[in-house]
């Protein structure tokens, strides 16, 4: 089992759970997170002072899926969420040892 | 020649029994006419009055309670409510007769304390056709909102019990002397009722703006800046709360200015028409002066431009035809964003909310330019010319002693009631307080609880 963890533009979401639910995955964890990469943050400026601001809103997305969907799930998530622009965000594939379904204990590919 | 004589008689009598008639009738119709006019002034000025308390709360205490940081938008609407009924309590007891009572040429005397004499008949040397207790409440409602203004500089860091003892005191060495010479019977500036130097202030510009103004760059100056001022973040925590409280005041307003004719009278309308162009000119001023300086024209600087126009045409508001209001609304955007934006941050001092550079900066503008534009053709209350436009050029020069007046005593007075709060109770919460916030540190609260 592998998980991806994408960072990605937050106005691209509606786009990728659509071309994820497209291939059949309907399981996801979505959390808002402030980061930055190579892009750089905005200029703010109340009554003359500038805060320069680096981290910037971005959106989580993890999804655990068997080995064999893994390069699937990256090929589609990467093209929905991808504008061509720095700061499009990252994606990121880990080994997964297990999973577990709270409801009935079912185990691995099941679970998920 | 009995008869005739009879004949010519008969006609007096009956003229003359008419006209007692017609005297008892015209009797009648005055006092009908009076009280119709009676009771719309009295119902304009109570409206006033309710429009003037709006702008302290909840007008002021969102607009200030949105610029600071979420962890104090708690403690900063909290001196801003609080006045309204701290500062009510003072005004019953003593305020009300030391701003208007008559007494020595600086400060009133007690003939009105405790509302002693303050009923349903018009006092007419003020307003002689509103009860005398629609005026005195009418006037509570400046008396509250001027030391709020002041709150603005002070915001993040003070303590509340310091607040509250510093604006007791506050109230009566430095506002209701102020009130008591510019508006008071007999006051050293009064301009219509026997002053020695008349200074035209229709609605607050010395008495109100440039005391709580200046008095606030005091206070910044004296407790010294906010913990980490100026490298850290020290952003607005919410300008929507701010756009709704600067709207508020804007609306408010009209009740301070307009309020001020003291009748619903056309003196009232051309004031309610100079602030309404003074704040719209105002907002334009400094968002032209932002948007070339800085590249935007951000909301903060609107709403903060037609607050400026609001204080800069306060004084004039009775005195000035619509285009001089208009130019002294856009003058006064100007020079606000100026002394905010830059004379402020080169200067250093953390006046956290602007106080100063909004109200003492704009106050003192529209004092002066009050002595540039009163022309009789808006305000037949006053004998001659009234200033240079009219021919008088040396009301600008009577303008300027009342402003000067104001500073001296918001300076002198602000400083001896900082150094009594200060070896009473002590000014600053501690560095932890100010660090945990003082919604929580000083009342046990938090403003926005996301998880409940």
């Amino acid at each position: 089992m592998k998980k991806i963890e994408a960072i990605i533009q937050p106005f691209k979401l509606d786009e990728v759970k659509e071309a994820l639910a497209g291939i059949g995955v309907d399981g996801m964890t979505i959390s808002e997170v402030r980061g930055h990469g190579r892009q750089k943050g905005h200029k703010e400026v109340y009554r003359g002072r500038e805060y320069t601001v680096d981290l910037l809103p971005k959106l989580k997305i993890e999804v655990v899926v068997g080995d064999a969907r893994c390069d699937e799930l990256v090929k589609t998530l990467t093209a929905a969420a991808r504008t061509g622009k720095i700061g499009d965000g990252k994606i990121f594939v880990y080994e997964v040892a297990e999973a577990i379904r709270i409801r009935n204990d079912d185990r691995g590919d099941a679970a998920l | 020649m009995k008869y005739l004589s009879l004949l010519t008689v008969l006609p007096v009598v009956a003229w003359a029994q008419n006209t007692a008639g017609l005297q008892a009738k015209v009797t009648a119709l005055e006092a009908a006419t009076r009280s119709a006019q009676s009771a719309g002034d009295n119902a304009w000025m109570l409206t006033s009055a309710a429009l003037v308390l709006m702008m302290t709360g909840p007008g002021l205490a969102l607009f200030y309670g949105g610029l600071v940081r979420r962890k104090n938008v708690l403690a900063t609407m909290m001196q801003s409510f609080i006045l309204m009924a701290l500062v009510t309590v003072v005004w019953a007891v003593v305020g009300y007769s030391l701003a208007f009572g008559e007494g020595t040429p600086f400060v009133g005397g007690l003939r009105y304390a405790l509302l002693n004499g303050v009923g349903s008949a018009p006092n007419p040397d003020y307003a002689a056709t509103i009860p005398h207790q629609t005026f005195m409440i009418y006037q509570l409602m400046f008396a509250i909102i001027t030391p709020a203004l002041i709150t603005g500089a002070f915001a993040e860091r003070m303590k509340f019990s310091a607040m509250l003892l510093f604006m007791v005191l506050w109230m009566l060495i430095v506002y209701l002397p102020m009130a008591h010479m510019v508006w008071g019977k007999g006051g050293f500036l009064n301009a219509a009722l026997g002053g020695r130097i008349p200074c035209f202030d229709f609605a607050g510009g010395t008495v109100v703006h440039i005391t709580s103004g200046v008095s606030a760059l005091v206070t910044a100056l004296y407790l010294g800046k906010r913990l980490g001022y100026p490298h850290e973040d020290m952003k607005p925590h919410n300008l929507v709360i701010s756009f709704i409280g600067a709207c508020l005041l804007w609306v408010g307003w009209f009740g301070f200015n307009a309020g001020s004719a003291l009748a619903a009278s056309s003196l009232a309308t051309s004031a309610f028409v100079a602030t309404h162009f003074g704040a719209a000119a105002a907002a334009l001023g400094w968002v032209v002066a932002e948007w070339r300086r800085s590249g935007k024209p951000s909301v903060l600087g609107a709403i903060s431009g037609c607050v400026a126009g609001l204080v800069a045409i306060t004084p004039a508001s009775g005195f000035v035809k619509p285009f001089p209001a208009l130019l002294i609304g856009f003058l006064a955007g100007i020079l606000c964003y100026f002394m905010v934006a830059k004379v402020k941050q080169k200067l250093g001092y953390d006046d956290s909310l602007d106080a100063f550079g909004v109200h003492g900066c704009g106050g003192t503008l529209g004092a002066l330019l009050t002595g540039v534009f009163a022309t009789a053709a808006v305000n037949q209350g006053f004998k001659g010319p009234l200033g240079l436009v009219d021919g008088h050029p040396g009301q600008i020069w009577n303008q300027a002693i009342g402003c000067a007046i104001a500073w001296v005593l918001a300076i002198v007075g602000t400083l001896i009631v900082l150094k009594i709060c200060d070896a009473l109770i002590g000014l600053r919460v501690t560095a932890s307080q100010e660090t945990e916030g003082l919604d929580v540190s000083l009342h046990g609260e938090e403003g926005y609880i996301l998880e409940a």
